[in-house]
């Protein structure tokens, strides 16, 4: 195949793959999108398999056959509640990918580039490497604590800060180093050790609550790390991919951490639950007043008797696994000709989207379930809130009350509602770290316990109410 | 009488009983005239019987409102055919009426009543309550906060009064309340005007817009337009900056400048619309003359009043209390009972506000009179024999916006940061840009190029993504990145044994998984978005 050839072939499968992300704007078109990133890769695949420099045909199939059947049977057998754990893992293959082809082209010197063009492909090897390794670590670290086997407590190093710089300014001294010689690999393996102790250090030091930054931070890392291969190989169809999912993971950072109100650096640099977190729960007073606490009989009365209901549901329920019960909730309250609709908080969750996963994977339908902005204003018309394991996103002090570590924080405005029934182990504090006013509410019913236990048990109790609605 | 016979018995262990929890809820018929109202339906014995009491019910107490003394017998009540016996076994008396002074009479010592009693206008009658050691809760003066909404038994009244007040207007109205057209000639909507878009107002409106009507509402307190608006009736506004917002959900008393503007529009409006419903009322004081005469005058002929207020001295001049009558070819209606018109509704509704009131109060087991309970003490207005009433004021908010305008500063503040910030990112991209034109190659510029277009491709495009679909673009971008074999494909065609193809053969099995990975999960996710 003639480069002009693979060229157009690269340029079809840039286009595909911007089709792919144009895709994603709605769920009808979504599929088709999907369809589009397949074929821009097998294009782009059998383009380069087929270019003159590729001729190690064995080593290509002997790598890939078994990595097309490992990555299918991890899609086949993921739960979707551990989609986040999966898309973390696979950023690290990204991640070590990147610092595996930078090594390799580092090692199979290019002869042909001198003078400023060499120095500007061992700076672009180097950036490449850096980024990956830091995606790998980071990842690893995230898949961990995602997956339980890392706690998700922030880990508050002393001077953790200063670590972190201190690794920066390391990598960028051995860069110069790296530059300066001829044989560079010894300071390059070393950075590369940097590289992962602050991607390691990076992810550890963030909270569970602040995983969907984390996340998309990452697949926007894995993007640059993609580009800057890019580069170093003069390849543009992997720059072109590797912009599109960095920008598209720095967006998703944005989005999330605008839903937080917080600053995207002070969630890299782990800001939150440090001081702030550690001091409110314990100096500042309690909100005063006593939740009301109710049982499963009281709130399938209350739904019996509402109109409207709007679900919101938290990580909580993906913990409890209790998407399919709320769902068969959904159905039968339906079926009696309330209008049920779910309201999201963008934040909601340890992925950007992870709620809506969980809710279509229990065959809700997409169109009642809500954005938050989309359903705020009409709270105050619901007759009941159900809030399932969710507390830092329906908490009213992120907008009354300034000194509060969320303060700001856009949350779900769950208390206008006529009736909010607040389903939760106990009236202990979110990942925030902060006391929730809600619970002490007047409209607010607590119905305490595991919040799959408790939604089978409305369930149960709701088609009791069918069969006697039937009866009578 | 075979209850007679062991009464005695009963009595002597009732005291005891009563000590430790009153158990027994006593159901007397309403002795009032016309009032076909009972304070429990078969449906709410049930629900009081849950929280542990052992509810006896008159024998046809029920009657007037179509329930059954064997309605009542079927959900395990005890008929108990004379009141006197009834008020001497039962400890806690519900009743809808004040209690007369022929029950007064009957009643022992130290019984519990829970019905409406008016205590500001019956001091009388606390008196006497008082002297029978009684203990007694009035209905009507439930606070009115929030957590007090399911006993606000005055609500649940205006609601239905609200809509029978409709019902009657239309029984007395000769024509359609919607518009028509028909073989036989097109007939107007019929119009509407509530006046106070209270409990009974809005009902009303509902009502009357279902019906078909035409409906315009006015009242004093702007913040009300929203719900007026909201059930879609037209809400009347004057020109006027004057808040009426009172305390506890009511209004106050207007300026004198505001009521000739509101006058003013009540005859615009009176020579337009076929029926006026009015529910206006001050707590405490007589209603206020809205409607004057002049106004009714000017009516078309078969138009409608609807005086809710007639009980307190009517909105309108010419209103006479419990009665239907024509004034000037207008049919002006001031009946008084129109809860007790659907004693069947309003026994439903008054019987759970009884039944939440009881169970705040801790249900028969742990039954408290509770001095710290707002909603109890508020009701409380007779205790063991001392008046009790009025309670010691409490603020009590009337729905006020909540406060968003810290949430609303912030955000303004920080986008001027921003900006500020903005331009020093532009002189840093430019420095940058600069930077790299003076030392890059041409190869590195044109990589550069498709570089930074790429980014804002990307920018573009993904902010178009819906929320909803944000985990399956994750995966979907994770999957393309995997484009990253490419780089390692371009490493494997040197020597077997050379690191670089070892390295590159790895970097593409990882690479593989995630490509096959990612799309996999990204078409088994979307797979399971259905409408």
């Amino acid at each position: 195949m003639s480069n002009n050839l693979v060229a157009v072939a690269y340029i079809a499968a840039s286009a595909l793959f911007i089709l792919s992300l144009g895709g994603l704007s709605n769920q009808e078109t979504a599929r088709q999108g999907n369809l589009f990133g397949i074929i821009g890769m097998a294009i782009a695949f059998v383009a380069t398999a087929l270019s003159a420099q590729v001729n190690g045909y064995g080593v290509l199939i002997s790598a890939i056959v078994p990595g097309a059947i490992i990555g299918s049977i991890l899609a086949a057998r993921v739960a979707m509640t551990s989609m986040p754990e999966l898309v973390a893992i696979l950023h690290s293959f990204v991640g070590l990918a990147a610092v595996l082809v930078g090594f390799a082209t580092y090692l199979q010197p290019d002869t042909s580039l001198v003078g400023v063009e060499a120095t500007i492909h061992e700076l672009e090897i180097y950036i490449g490497i850096f980024i990956g390794a830091v995606t790998f670590t980071g990842s690893v670290v995230a898949f961990g604590k995602l997956n339980g086997s890392v706690g998700s407590k922030p880990l508050a190093l002393p001077a953790r800060h200063l670590i972190n710089i201190a690794l920066l300014v390391g990598s960028v001294y051995l860069g110069v180093q790296f530059m300066g010689t001829a044989d560079g690999l010894q300071p390059l393996l070393i950075m590369t050790g940097l590289a992962g102790i602050l991607g390691f250090l990076l992810v550890m030091g963030i909270g569970g609550a602040d995983m969907p930054v984390v996340i998309s931070m990452l697949n926007s890392y894995s993007g640059w790390a993609a580009a800057a291969a890019g580069f170093m190989l003069s390849n543009d169809v992997l720059i072109v991919t590797g912009a599109l999912v960095g920008s598209s993971g720095a967006i998703l950072s944005y989005i999330m951490c605008e839903a937080m109100n917080r600053s995207f650096i002070s969630v890299i640099l782990g800001g939150f639950g440090e001081g702030s977190g550690a001091a409110a729960p314990a100096g500042e007073a309690k909100p005063m007043g006593e939740a009301t606490a109710t049982n499963v009989e009281e709130v399938a009365e209350l739904l019996n008797d509402a109109k409207s209901v709007v679900i919101v549901p938290g990580y909580g329920m993906a913990v409890a696994q209790a998407q399919h019960s709320v769902s068969d909730i959904t159905k039968i309250l339906r079926k009696r000709g309330k209008e049920v609709r779910f309201g999201i908080h963008p934040v909601a969750g340890r992925m950007p989207g992870h709620m809506n996963v969980l809710l279509a994977e229990a065959n809700v339908p997409y169109d009642i379930v809500l954005e938050m902005d989309e359903i705020n204003d009409d709270l105050s018309d619901t007759d009941v809130v159900l809030v399932i394991g969710a507390n830092d996103t329906v908490n009213p002090s992120a907008l009354d009350d300034p000194s509060s570590p969320i303060a700001g924080m856009p949350v779900m405005e769950v208390w206008n509602a006529q009736n909010v029934v607040v389903m939760k182990r106990s009236l202990g504090i979110g990942y925030a770290g902060v006391d929730n006013p809600l619970f002490y509410m007047d409209n607010n019913q607590m119905l305490f316990g595991d919040a799959k236990a408790n939604v089978s048990a409305l369930l149960n109790e709701l088609s009791k109410t069918e069969k006697e609605l039937v009866a009578a | 009488m075979t209850v007679t016979v062991d009464r005695q018995a009963q009595d002597s262990q009732q005291l005891e009983e009563r000590k430790e929890s009153p158990r027994k809820i006593g159901i007397p018929q309403e002795i009032y005239p016309n009032e076909c109202r009972v304070a429990a339906t078969p449906n709410t014995v049930k629900k009081l019987q849950k929280l542990g009491f052992e509810i006896l019910v008159e024998s046809n107490a029920g009657a007037a409102a179509n329930f059954t003394d064997q309605a009542y017998q079927e959900a395990d009540c005890k008929i108990v055919a004379d009141r006197a016996s009834l008020w001497s076994q039962a400890d806690i008396i519900l009743k809808v009426r004040a209690p007369e002074d022929s029950e007064i009479e009957v009643m022992p010592e130290g019984k519990t009543i829970i019905s409406f009693i008016w205590p500001a206008q019956n001091e009388e009658l606390l008196n006497k309550l008082a002297s029978r050691n009684a203990t007694v809760l009035a209905m009507d003066a439930v606070p009115r906060i929030s957590r007090a909404q399911k006993m606000d038994a005055l609500s649940s009244m205006a609601n239905i009064a609200g809509y029978r007040a409709v019902i009657e207007a239309a029984n007395n109205f000769g024509r359609f309340f919607t518009g028509q057209i028909t073989a036989a000639g097109k007939v107007p909507p019929a119009k509407v005007l509530v006046i106070g878009a209270g409990v009974a107002g809005l009902a009303a409106i509902g009502a009357a817009r279902s019906l078909g009507a035409v409906v315009r509402a006015f009242d004093t307190r702007p913040v009300v337009k929203e719900q007026v608006e909201s059930l879609g009736a037209e809400f009347l506004e004057l020109e006027f900056e004057e808040d009426g917002t009172g305390s506890g959900g009511y209004a106050k008393t207007m300026s004198k400048e505001f009521i000739d503007a509101e006058m003013a529009l009540f005859r615009e409006q009176a020579k337009e619309v076929d029926i006026i419903i009015t529910t206006a009322l001050i707590p405490g004081r007589p209603a206020p003359k809205l409607i004057l005469t002049d106004m009714v005058e000017m009516m078309k002929e078969g138009s409608v009043v609807v005086d809710l207020a007639a009980e307190q001295g009517g909105n309108c001049e010419v209103t006479k209390a419990n009665e239907i009558y024509k004034y000037d070819g207008v049919t002006i209606i001031g009946l008084t009972d129109l809860p007790s018109r659907m004693a069947a509704q309003s026994s439903q509704l008054y019987g759970t506000n009884l039944w939440h009131l009881l169970k705040d109060m801790g249900g028969a087991e742990d039954y408290k009179v509770d001095y710290e309970d707002q909603v109890v003490r508020g009701a409380l207005i007779v205790h063991e024999g001392k008046v009790t009433w009025p309670p010691p004021k409490i603020e009590n908010p009337s729905p006020t916006p909540p406060p968003k305008a810290k949430a609303v500063t912030t955000p303004v503040a920080k986008e001027e940061k921003k900006s500020g910030s903005g331009i020093l990112w532009i002189i840093l991209a430019g420095l940058a840009l600069l930077g790299i034109g003076i030392g890059a190659p041409t190869s590195f510029l044109s990589h550069f190029t498709v570089f930074v277009l790429a980014c804002f491709i990307g920018y573009q495009v993904i902010w178009n993504v819906t929320p909803a679909l944000h985990t399956p673009l994750m995966s979907v971008t994770n999957a393309i990145s995997g484009i990253i074999i490419l780089g390692g494909m371009l490493q494997i065609s040197g020597e077997l044994t050379s690191p670089s193809v070892i390295l590159g053969a790895i970097a593409i099995l990882v690479g593989t998984i995630n490509i096959s990975g990612g799309f996999l999960v990204t078409q088994r996710m979307l797979k399971m978005f259905q409408k």
